[in-house]
């Protein structure tokens, strides 16, 4: 049934539609709608059978998803940003004990400096810790990907993510295809775990693991994770037979065939870029796009499959690894394998910076010419950076940086002062 | 002798009144601890040093329960000493279905399971969560909060042994004054652990005005048991706050564990009461009283306020504040009035 | 570990049991049992601890069939012992000695109560043995001979059996139907008694009636004289003389208005208590030593003293004139001797009772042929309470010893054994003796104190001298309470601590009556079990490594 809804509410419907026993609340910006919108659900009585426990922390609100799974309920959680890191112990324990929990990363930046605007920071700081994450490219496919999480979770006894952009998903209202819950239900079947915490069979689950069998442990996990990308596609091919649109999978190519330039992006950002295609193809540019839905587990072949005939790529980033760069970038680089083409990696959008179609145009129309450098930050203020540099140069000094930029920035740029 | 509870007092059987067992007892009258049918929660094999105090209060504590709930139980455990000396990979010591998450998030998890087994309509099954005086105190100390406020249906028990001795005793917030740890050495002007620190979990607990909490002692078996058998009575959050002695990190005999207990209980060092909703309902009298450096001497953590000086001069100004401290104790909990009935049976 | 579970963070229940913690032991516990001080303390041997131990669960019946096979007269020694147990028991540390006395008397009327018999089961020797004397070191000896399979024979010289129990102690302190009734108790089981019956001739009854072997055992009747300067002396007594008139039931002898008992034993004591119960006035006695020095117990001066009998101390008579009695003060000195100061006093009777002790009459073993008396009359035995003459045994009064009724019983039993070993060719070892569990062995923490509520009762029981008929004996009720009093000494008393104690759950319990096992593959050696023992019955050893 098509709907006109917040992203968040859409989200919230669609979670409740996949039955969840014990859902854990505690909000943090800009992912509370979600949890409220649950929460709404359950004290209307709209969604039956749940626990909605309103908890005292992220580390609280994935450590009760940690039992109530291990215990044999579907758990659900969102969060975002600082939220993912103050439970970052709990993310990595719920991968190493196998628990299909799905959290909502309601994506933003990480500070200091304080700034709940998106990008794809809080994500990228939780890539290694063994969940799937998967990058929702609109509120369709945010609604689409929960639905596939809780599913795919249950098949591999492995956490997942679904991660929106904070406010450009979570706060838009789209009109949105809210699936019927008889779908929902043929779609997913209930949750039966391996295994639970039962006095029939008094396991002990999480135990100390030393040298002699940590690192099969590990290989297990990323074993795991190289099944996921088997998986993933498997179950978004079902998914359209049951829901009649294509939703999720490893990628998501845009206008690739005999495309000589091909933008990567993951999330929200991928609609410009795709209208920034439509414009340079319209011009005679053969350019084209993949998103990227699965970044973990990372699809190298499919990715590099879908490269097989570009001559270079650009990397929307999100996020930005300083002292390394984009790391987007390096998992597309180590994709291409021995295939030599040059990687531009723009790091763009960072703490909710728009990301304009002009500024696209202009960084995919000097790849085309390979006039770029290897990494570049999108709109960045040169001149506030370069005083700030020389400043700090000429008088050392240690403090808060942040202060000293916005002192640099205030003058001439008065959003700052927000 | 139709009290069901096995703290009731057996006058007239002086043979063993204190004692684990009594063959002259009923059966149901004696302690768990007694059965040749008791649970064994933790069983043989774990790696807990000789004479740990944890181990056995664990024990104790989980085959009360074991017995109480009729086996249906599940415990969750806090990273530590507990956690580490009963699950080396490929080994096991429980007996019962044990989760480990992490260090500070125990009573959460417990929460999770509670709230799992409430919605599958299996709530029979009740939740323990467990950790030691880190793990509670300290690190898990938020997360034990929001278990309490919420009043989630979880035991949780602490075995302190006031201090970090997993990770080579280490002060914590249940550390007693002038102890010597790790991180508080026994030199300067204030050897140990410095006065006017540490908190009282037991009294936070009951704060947050949830149905029961208790202390106990491996000292007292009778008592644990009979208390963790009324916590497994309430439904809603529980606190049970267990002394037990670390050998290694007290630098006490091996087999002086159970005798430290008693006599930091009979000093009045850690009084034993329980309470429901907030007030206190009962405290156990003191038997035969002692001195509080009858207990502080039996441990080399407290080496040095038995010190004298270059001249032979005794300097008992730390003793003398410890004393103070059993004495308040007793004055606050009514530990020698005979007034007030004893336990709660 | 072939479980289908997510592997290594999952593990299989209880399988630490395959990580054997016993390695790092380097001290062993170990089950002992300790000899408990009334044990090692009873005179006649008895297993006080373990009859003490069924009693408290109620069994009687058993309790006293183990009290039996060491003690054939538990009525006649519940009253009449002095009790060594008591003054050794450890509880008086704690508290107030185990009325053991009171708990045995219980026994004993238990068993008169129900008809209870010995049980044993010997086969029958063949070998027929004498027992000379029918006091409590030859009924005893017979009886244990009898268990043993032996025939005996005993041969009285007097009209009744009993000896010193019947002759030397008053009625008031052991009725006559409880002595009566213990003795045929031994009669019963087939022990042939000839009253009236003295032996003169020993060699004779090996020689002519063909016994294999005979034991003496014919007491201390002959009451030692003193000389005393007397002018128109008052009448003189002996104390045993006048006990046993007292029993045969002669006519009581006319003993005045006030009498002299000289001498400071229990006999002294008994005699003095004795003419009180006669009509005597003031009956007083005069002992040449303090209170501290007297052989009698004090709890007898005291009773003594209650009942009315003036005890002068440090006295010794030094002169008779008529019915007046010059006696000099005297003094301890350092050694603890009395040594006499010069001043003297007076006092009036009308009757002196020597009680300054005893003789053995054992001019009968004159001409046996290696046997060797002493001047005092008694007979020197050796370790196995043989004679010099091969297969002749003595024991009781008339060997060297302490002279009460346990010791003579206990001699008795000794002697059985010996007999025994001896008829059979071989020799009697007595097991070697266990440690003893002193106080400082025990964890007394685990015993409660008497509650306030029973010490009524409790003083009950302690006033229970067991020499008074007047105050009844222990109810059902306060027998059981007293035997549970009991600390069990040195032996495991399954009080559960070692099996709940253990932080390995190292020990095994075994059930009821079995007591536990260490289990050694899993004890680190920790020594809590023995260190919270209340009994004292675990013991740490060095491991061999």
């Amino acid at each position: 049934m098509l709907k006109q809804l917040e992203g968040s509410q859409a989200v919230a419907e669609a979670v409740a539609f996949c039955r969840p026993e014990v859902v854990c609340a505690y909000p943090i910006t800009p992912q509370t709608h979600i949890v409220e919108g649950v929460g709404a659900l359950v004290k209307a009585g709209t969604l039956e059978n749940c626990e909605y426990i309103n908890v005292e922390s992220e580390f609280a609100a994935l450590s009760v998803a940690i039992g109530a799974s291990a215990a044999g309920a579907r758990a659900y959680t969102a969060t975002a940003s600082q939220g993912l890191l103050f439970m970052a112990e709990a993310v990595y324990n719920a991968a190493g004990l196998g628990l299909p929990i799905v959290m909502t990363i309601g994506n933003r930046a990480i500070g200091a400096p304080i700034n709940i605007w998106n990008d794809h920071t809080d994500s990228m700081s939780m890539k290694d810790s063994g969940w799937i994450q998967l990058f929702a490219e609109n509120n369709q496919e945010a609604v689409d990907l929960h639905i596939q999480a809780f599913r795919l979770a249950e098949e591999l006894s492995c956490p997942v993510m679904v991660c929106m952009d904070g406010f450009i998903l979570t706060h838009a209202y789209e009109r949105i295809d809210v699936p019927a819950q008889e779908e929902v239900d043929a779609f997913l079947p209930p949750f039966e775990p391996v295994q639970v915490l039962d006095p029939v069979e008094p396991y002990s689950i999480g135990a100390m693991v030393g040298p002699d069998a940590f690192t099969e442990v590990r290989y297990l996990a990323h074993d795991k994770q190289l099944q996921a990308l088997r998986l993933i596609p498997e179950i978004a091919e079902v998914f359209k037979d049951v829901f009649g649109r294509e939703s999720g999978g490893l990628l998501h190519p845009y206008r690739t065939e005999d495309a000589e330039t091909v933008v990567i992006a993951l999330g929200s950002v991928n609609g410009t870029i795709k209208e920034v295609i439509d414009q340079m193809r319209d011009d005679g540019a053969a350019i084209g796009s993949l998103s990227i839905c699965s970044f973990r587990p990372f699809p190298y072949q499919a990715i590099a499959a879908a490269l097989a005939g570009a001559k270079r790529v650009v990397v929307i980033e999100k996020s930005l690894a300083p002292g390394h760069g984009g790391m987007v970038a390096s998992d597309v680089r180590m994709a291409l394998g021995q295939k030599d083409i040059p990687v531009y990696t723009a790091i763009a959008g960072l703490g909710g910076r728009p990301i304009t179609a002009a500024s696209l145009m202009e960084v995919f129309t000097a790849a085309a010419e390979d006039r770029l450098p290897d990494m570049q930050f999108l709109d960045l203020d040169y001149a506030a950076v370069e005083h700030e540099i020389a400043r700090a140069r000429a008088t050392r000094r240690s403090g808060p940086t942040a202060e000293n930029v916005l002192r640099q920035l205030s003058p001439r740029h008065p959003a700052a002062k927000i | 002798m139709t009290e069901p509870t096995t703290r009731q007092r057996i006058r007239f059987y002086q043979t063993g009144t204190h004692t684990v067992g009594n063959r002259l007892l009923d059966e149901t009258k004696r302690t768990v601890q007694a059965s040749m049918a008791r649970a064994n929660a933790i069983t043989s094999g774990h790696r807990a040093c000789q004479g740990c105090g944890e181990a056995l209060g664990a024990r104790y504590a989980l085959d009360s329960v074991m017995r109480a709930t009729d086996g249906q139980m599940v415990a969750i455990n806090a990273t530590g000493c507990l956690e580490v000396f009963t699950t080396p990979y490929p080994e096991t010591s429980w007996q019962i279905p044990w989760l480990h998450s992490l260090f500070g998030n125990a009573p959460a998890v417990a929460t999770g399971v509670a709230a799992a087994l409430r919605v599958k309509g299996r709530d029979g099954v009740r939740v323990i969560a467990q950790g030691g005086d880190g793990g509670t105190t300290d690190i898990g100390f938020g997360c034990l909060s929001g278990m309490f406020e919420r009043n989630d249906d979880v035991l949780y028990i602490c075995y302190d042994n006031e201090g970090y001795m997993n990770t080579g005793v280490q002060r914590s917030s249940a550390t007693p004054p002038t102890a010597r740890t790790a991180t508080t050495p026994a030199l300067g002007e204030q050897p140990g652990n410095v006065f006017g620190t540490g908190k009282n979990l037991p009294l936070i607990a009951m704060a947050h005005n949830i149905p029961y909490v208790a202390t106990a002692s491996v000292a007292d078996l009778h008592d644990l048991e009979a208390k963790v058998s009324k916590a497994m009575s309430f439904r809603g959050a529980r606190y049970i706050h267990i002394m037990v002695p670390c050998p290694l990190g007290w630098g006490s005999a091996a087999d002086a564990t159970i005798r430290i207990a008693r006599m930091a209980v009979e000093s009045g060092f850690f009084p034993l009461f329980e309470a429901e909703y907030g007030e206190i309902t009962a405290s156990n009298k003191i038997r035969r009283r002692v001195p509080v450096s009858e207990y502080l001497k039996l441990q080399r953590r407290f080496a040095h306020l038995f010190k004298k000086g270059p001249d032979g001069e005794e300097d008992t100004e730390g003793l003398d504040r410890l004393q103070k401290m059993a004495d308040a104790n007793i004055a606050r909990f009514n530990l020698l009035d005979d007034g007030i009935a004893q336990g709660t049976s | 570990m072939d479980q289908p579970l997510p592997f290594a963070v999952t593990l299989d229940p209880g399988s630490s049991l395959a990580n054997q913690t016993g390695t790092w032991r380097t001290e062993r516990p170990r089950y002992l049992d300790r000899l408990p001080p009334c044990n090692d303390a009873c005179p006649a041997g008895e297993n006080i601890q373990q009859w003490l131990y069924h009693a408290e669960e109620g069994d009687y019946f058993t309790a006293w069939q183990k009290l039996m096979e060491d003690n054939p007269l538990p009525g006649v020694m519940g009253r009449v012992c002095y009790h060594p147990c008591e003054d050794a028991c450890n509880r008086a540390q704690l508290d107030e000695a185990v009325g053991i006395h009171a708990v045995e008397r219980f026994l004993g009327r238990q068993a008169w109560k129900n008809g209870w018999t010995p049980a044993f089961a010997a086969e029958p020797s063949g070998k027929r043995v004498l027992v000379v004397g029918a006091g409590p070191s030859g009924l005893a000896a017979a009886y244990h001979l009898t268990r043993l399979g032996h025939a005996v024979t005993i041969r009285e010289a007097g009209p009744m059996a009993g000896g010193m129990m019947r002759f030397g102690i008053p009625k008031y302190r052991l009725p006559r139907e409880v002595l009566d009734y213990e003795i045929q108790r031994i009669l019963d089981m087939g022990v042939t008694l000839e009253l009236n019956s003295k032996v003169e001739d020993i060699e004779a009854a090996f020689r002519n009636e063909g016994f294999d072997a005979i034991f003496v055992a014919v007491g201390a009747h002959l009451a030692k004289r003193i000389d005393i300067p007397a002018n128109a002396a008052a009448g003189i007594l002996d104390a045993v003389s006048l006990l046993r008139d007292m029993e045969t039931g002669a006519e009581p002898p006319q003993l005045g208005r006030r009498v002299i008992v000289y001498g400071g034993g229990n006999t002294a004591m008994d005699v003095a208590r004795t003419a009180k119960r006669l009509g005597v006035d003031e009956p007083m006695i005069v002992y040449r030593r303090s209170r501290e020095e007297m052989p009698a117990h004090d709890f007898e001066a005291a009773e003594a003293e209650e009942e009315g009998v003036m005890i002068h101390w440090l006295r010794t008579i030094k002169q008779i004139d008529a019915t007046t009695f010059t006696v000099e003060k005297m003094e301890i000195d350092a050694s603890g001797r009395p040594q006499p100061t010069g001043a003297f006093e007076t006092l009036e009777a009308d009757t002196l009772i020597l009680a300054l002790g005893q003789d053995a009459d054992t001019a009968f073993l004159e001409r046996v042929e290696g046997v060797e008396l002493a001047g005092d009359g008694t007979v020197s035995v050796n370790g196995q309470m043989m004679t010099g003459r091969e297969g002749l045994f003595a024991g009781g009064d008339m060997v060297p010893s302490e002279r009460t009724v346990t010791v003579a019983v206990g001699h008795g039993k000794k002697a059985a054994r010996h007999i025994d070993a001896w008829l059979r060719g071989e020799s009697y070892e007595k097991p070697e003796k266990h440690e003893i569990a002193a106080f400082d062995r025990l964890n007394t923490w685990y015993y409660d104190d008497a509650p306030q509520t029973v010490q009524p009762a409790l003083d009950l029981v302690r006033r229970q001298s067991g020499f008074e008929e007047v105050q009844r004996g222990l109810t059902d009720d306060n027998a059981l309470f007293e035997a549970r009093r009991c600390l069990s000494c040195g032996n495991c008393f399954e009080c559960d601590n070692c099996y709940g104690i253990c932080p390995d759950n190292a020990v095994e319990k075994l059930g009821p009556g079995n007591g536990f096992e260490f289990k050694y593959d899993y004890c680190k050696g920790c020594g809590m079990c023995a260190a919270e023992c209340p009994s004292g019955a675990i013991k740490m050893e060095p491991e061999d490594i």
